[in-house]
């Protein structure tokens, strides 16, 4: 079991509140991840959930348990460091051994359990080594099995794969799901990129300056982001957002339109507008597009390969059902 | 980026470190000269280098005279004591002042070494009636006690750089991994420090070794360490310089041959952290 309920948690660093009030369910099973710009709090959140800093006010219960007081070792959760944080002085081996050591588990069971973890994650030919030699793909999978073989209530993850390089962490990305399938145990993920929030996560909670902006599922708050702050942090290329006469067009203070969800054409369309920075990636091209009033640049997603180049003039239409509007406020109307 | 230096400067350079590294180090060759003089060549003027009667008498004088073994082991018991008492009392301390500092940390450790700058003989006098009071004058025990205390903040400050080198997370880790503080600092802490903690203790053992004020000044036979066997051949006897340098060879023999073996770890201890 793991289900982990924060009741108005709050969080100051003497007299800075980095962490208002704050309520958040995570429910048995569940893959949350906290996303949001770096400084947004999120990290200082899940070091609260772990116990190594103490909330100012409210409560943090555990699978309804008041756990609020206790401290990081009797809250049965194990934790991912953004730095691996293995022990440099212990081979592999033992640094998995560690926390069944501490908890006092008989050598047989805990010969056992390192031997599923490293075969589960592949480090069996590397257990007799140092953290020192191993790369840092492997580290980090060292650091996933000193926390599985502790059986813990959930697992606390934080910024795990930011210190690899981009093709290692497409796959330990796969890794760390296909981990969560099998284990069906709850996580907790903090990262700043919401690429791996929308691909990872059941649930995504974006914050901001220690508030919850949203809660919900990566298409949930995909389709329907409750603010503009969710609507330009979630989606790879942003949101575009425009100001002014567009947006007056549709009686709001803001239109927000996705570079997918815009049709381009060169002969005819809603805006006119020309070519700056082209990107072609083949399977799609990225268009940066001036000359639109209240957004520039725009930016344009298009399948497939599209024979534009700087300077050409084109005409765009946004899809009517994919666009978002915001009130003065930046709150969405639907 | 090299920078080029003249062939003229670098010798005149590297002539100017010798002599001045010579010049240190005379002392110590001057006393291990007159070490196997006769009393007579010893006081000789002009004084004689090496053109004389080569003689280990002085050596074996001093042997005669004086328990040499005795001394020798209560040094070794009194300066590794003290260190060890220091590290047990110290790391603790430098723990809670590396990893959970609090507005004070830094008062704390400059008002620590301040007390390095109290002359010791202003508190001379207390500490032999407390001494006499406990009964514990003369003895082993009382000299390993006030040595931790003189070396105690040096303990403490040199523990306190090399802690603050080592990652937070990796101690958070242990205590998500279910570590005590006591096993955090036992099987993680303390193993991940050691090149720190083992030239913090031969420095200190080293500093203890040599400390002359207290242990001459706290101690009449039993407790007697080699800096009285020292003191004990300059006084009452007149000026015996050859026997003199034959003890002061025999006092500071051992933990300069100490030294010289750990030199490596000394410097790496002392420049820790300097350097990634």
């Amino acid at each position: 079991m793991g289900r982990i309920q924060l009741k108005q948690v709050t969080k100051a660093f003497g007299d800075v509140v980095v962490i208002p009030p704050l309520d958040l369910e995570i429910n048995d099973g569940e893959f949350v991840v906290f996303v949001g710009p770096s400084g947004c709090g999120k990290s200082t959140l899940l070091r609260l959930i772990a116990g190594l800093e103490d909330t100012t006010d409210g409560n943090i219960e555990i699978d309804g348990k008041d756990a609020t007081g206790l401290p990081p070792a009797k809250r049965g959760l194990a934790m991912v460091f953004q730095s691996y944080a293995l022990y440099p002085h212990m081979t592999v081996r033992k640094n998995i051994a560690f926390p069944m050591k501490m908890a006092g588990m008989d050598q047989a069971e805990q010969d056992r359990r390192i031997e599923a973890a490293a075969t589960a994650l592949n480090l069996t030919d590397y257990l007799e080594r140092r953290p020192g030699q191993l790369s840092g793909g492997q580290r980090q999978r060292v650091a996933i099995g000193r926390a599985i073989v502790r059986e813990p209530a959930a697992f606390l993850f934080d910024e795990p794969l930011s210190n690899l390089d981009a093709a290692l962490r497409v796959g330990m990305r796969m890794e760390i799901s296909e981990l969560h399938n099998k284990l069906e145990t709850t996580m907790v993920y903090v990262t700043h990129d919401q690429v791996e929030a929308m691909t990872m996560a059941d649930k995504i909670v974006v914050l901001q300056a220690g508030v919850i902006e949203q809660v919900g599922s990566p298409l949930e708050l995909y389709r329907a982001p409750r603010n503009r702050f969710v609507a330009g942090f979630i989606g790879s290329p942003k949101m575009n957002l425009l100001d002014g006469p567009e947006a007056a067009k549709h009686n709001v203070e803001t239109i927000g339109i996705r570079p997918e969800h815009i049709a381009i054409s060169k002969t005819e369309g809603q805006w006119q507008g020309t070519v700056g920075v082209a990107e072609h990636l083949g399977s799609d091209t990225f268009m940066h597009i001036h000359g639109i009033p209240g957004c520039d640049p725009l930016t344009v997603r298009a399948r497939g390969e599209v024979d534009v180049t700087e300077g050409d003039t084109v005409y765009l239409t946004p899809q009517a059902e994919h666009l978002h509007r915001f009130d003065k406020q930046g709150l969405r109307i639907s | 980026m090299a920078r080029a230096i003249s062939r003229r400067k670098k010798i005149m350079w590297t002539a100017l470190a010798w002599s001045l590294g010579l010049l240190i180090f005379f002392p110590i060759l001057w006393t291990f000269l007159t070490s196997f003089k006769s009393e007579a060549t010893a006081i000789a003027d002009p004084p004689v280098f090496f053109m004389f009667d080569w003689t280990t008498e002085n050596y074996t004088t001093v042997l005669e005279r004086s328990n040499y073994p005795l001394a020798l082991t209560n040094s070794i018991i009194i300066a590794v004591g003290s260190t060890i008492l220091g590290i047990v009392i110290a790391v603790p301390a430098a723990w809670a002042m590396a990893f959970v500092p609090g507005k004070r940390t830094k008062d704390v450790l400059l008002w620590m070494l301040s007390t390095k700058m109290l002359p010791a003989v202003g508190v001379l006098y207390p500490l032999v009636l407390l001494a006499k009071w406990l009964g514990v004058m003369d003895s082993r025990l009382l000299l390993i006690v006030v040595l931790m205390l003189i070396n105690l903040p040096i303990i403490v400050w040199m523990l306190y750089t090399y802690f603050r080198e080592i990652p937070g997370e990796i101690l958070e880790a242990a205590r998500m991994d279910g570590a005590s503080l006591k096993s955090e600092i036992l099987y993680v802490l303390t193993p991940m420090a050691l090149p720190g903690i083992a030239s913090t203790i031969l420095l200190n053992i080293i500093l203890a070794w040599n400390e002359a004020f207290w242990t001459i000044l706290l101690t009449t036979v039993d407790a007697a360490p080699l800096t009285k066997f020292i003191a004990s051949f300059s006084a009452p006897e007149g000026l015996f310089y050859a026997k003199l340098s034959a003890a002061s060879i025999m006092a500071i023999a051992p933990i300069l041959i100490m030294g010289w073996f750990s030199q490596k770890q000394l410097v790496r201890g002392l420049t820790f952290g300097a350097v990634k």
